[in-house]
């Protein structure tokens, strides 16, 4: 097997999975009906993609698992999603700036991806790319309404990004699987789709009056090697209950 | 030279009973018309079989598994024994595979369909873009505005007319 391999799918396909597990918890709870929907379907264009990435891993493992068995059959510590997605959605400035560092993210990683030496990688980063223009455009357009709104929404997002940026550092992180992955021209390094980041991020705050937390700012890690905050747990308690309790359960 | 009996099944006839199969959650457009059946190939052996090349529209879309379910029960309706049914991912289904046909039936059952052109996924700053012109599906109109990017489906945006004031549904680009 190509361990790189595996765990960089796996890192892809864990971080859709788990930021879709979020989102499905507010359908039918959205703080607008248009909301509620966009919610929900974004949530449905992660979980497809969630399945394309470990569909692929599984396969790329070899050891006989399927896309099921890698979302319902692993423990956290073999979960390698971004800490960012696993945080709570808390109030609906949380939900969102979550969406929109994660989206702006994305973007960039599929953007490089289309152009993959690996065919199937390159062919599911084209599909997803399309699903994901319609995120961003999304939460890009709110992050400007909200900051740039009223007094409490505008507090709201400002906090929500100063919260959550110290979980954004880690998604640049070139670690071993990057590196081996990059040297065999399968992807580009995360730390390049650092400054095209930074660029969106700061030219959207600046349409909505936000200050940038700063850049030189302390940054968590761990979920690239299975440490995780104490969120994913529970997350993974809700999402695996049923395939675990009853472990031949079919559709 | 041993002759096998042929089972006479041709790729033409296949395409039609296809163009017969509808969208479950749009069920006025064919599967055909809505370009997710890529290739139908036939095999020449005494037993009727074909392989359906399908591609998916949005990657999590729900009504994949149902329109693979209802291209093999329909194809067997018409007397083909064996069905095989193949995902490809790659190209990308766009809405320019969207027929002439289908465009007309969409706009004919209140949903606008979408404008000629595929996303652009070359840049995602917010000036750049402009959204293409939609025109309402009761009115004609094109004064209408965009509600929400997400719509019924994973493949509609919601919009509104102003100036009939009805709120419709838009296919949109992909």
């Amino acid at each position: 097997m190509n361990e790189q391999k595996y765990a960089f799918l796996t890192r892809m396909g864990d971080n859709v999975l788990i930021l879709s597990q979020q989102l499905s918890k507010l359908c039918g709870k959205g703080p607008a009906l248009e909301e509620d929907m966009a919610l929900a379907n974004v949530a449905l264009d992660l979980i497809g993609q969630a399945r394309l990435w470990l569909d692929y891993a599984a396969e790329v493992e070899g050891a006989g698992r399927d896309e099921d068995k890698l979302a319902f059959l692993r423990d956290a510590h073999e979960f390698h999603n971004f800490l960012l997605v696993e945080q709570p959605n808390g109030n609906y400035a949380d939900t969102l700036m979550r969406q929109f560092f994660f989206d702006t993210w994305h973007y960039f990683r599929l953007q490089s991806l289309s152009g993959s030496t690996d065919a199937r990688i390159a062919e599911i980063a084209q599909k997803s790319i399309k699903e994901v223009m319609y995120h961003i455009r999304r939460t890009g357009d709110l992050i400007v309404r909200l900051g740039d709104g009223t007094e409490e929404s505008h507090r709201k997002v400002q906090d929500a990004a100063d919260d959550l940026w110290m979980y954004t550092g880690e998604m640049f992180d070139d670690d071993q699987v990057e590196q081996a992955l990059a040297s065999e021209g399968v992807i580009l390094p995360a730390s390049s789709l650092r400054a095209p980041w930074l660029d969106h991020v700061s030219r959207i705050f600046a349409e909505a009056t936000l200050t940038m937390p700063p850049l030189d700012a302390w940054m968590q890690q761990g979920a690239l090697h299975g440490r995780h905050t104490e969120q994913l747990g529970y997350i993974l308690a809700e999402m695996q209950y049923l395939p675990r309790a009853y472990p031949a359960a079919q559709w | 030279m041993d002759m096998q009996e042929q089972s006479g099944l041709k790729p033409e006839q296949v395409w039609g009973w296809l163009a017969e199969v509808s969208d479950p959650e749009i069920p006025v457009i064919s599967v055909v018309d809505l370009g997710i059946v890529r290739n139908v190939t036939v095999s020449p052996s005494a037993q009727a079989s074909c392989v359906i090349t399908i591609t998916p529209t949005y990657s999590g879309c729900p009504a994949m598994e149902v329109i693979a379910q209802e291209i093999e029960s329909a194809l067997k309706r018409h007397g083909v024994e064996q069905v095989t049914i193949e995902t490809r991912l790659s190209p990308a289904w766009t809405t320019d595979w969207m027929s002439a046909a289908g465009r007309q039936n969409l706009k004919g059952y209140g949903i606008a369909p979408p404008a000629q052109h595929v996303i652009d996924i070359s840049g995602i700053s917010r000036g750049r873009r402009a959204e293409p012109a939609v025109a309402c599906p009761q009115c004609g109109s094109s004064h209408t505005r965009l509600i929400s990017q997400f719509g019924s489906t994973a493949c509609k945006a919601l919009y509104r007319c102003d100036d009939c004031l009805e709120p419709f549904d838009y296919f949109k680009c992909h």
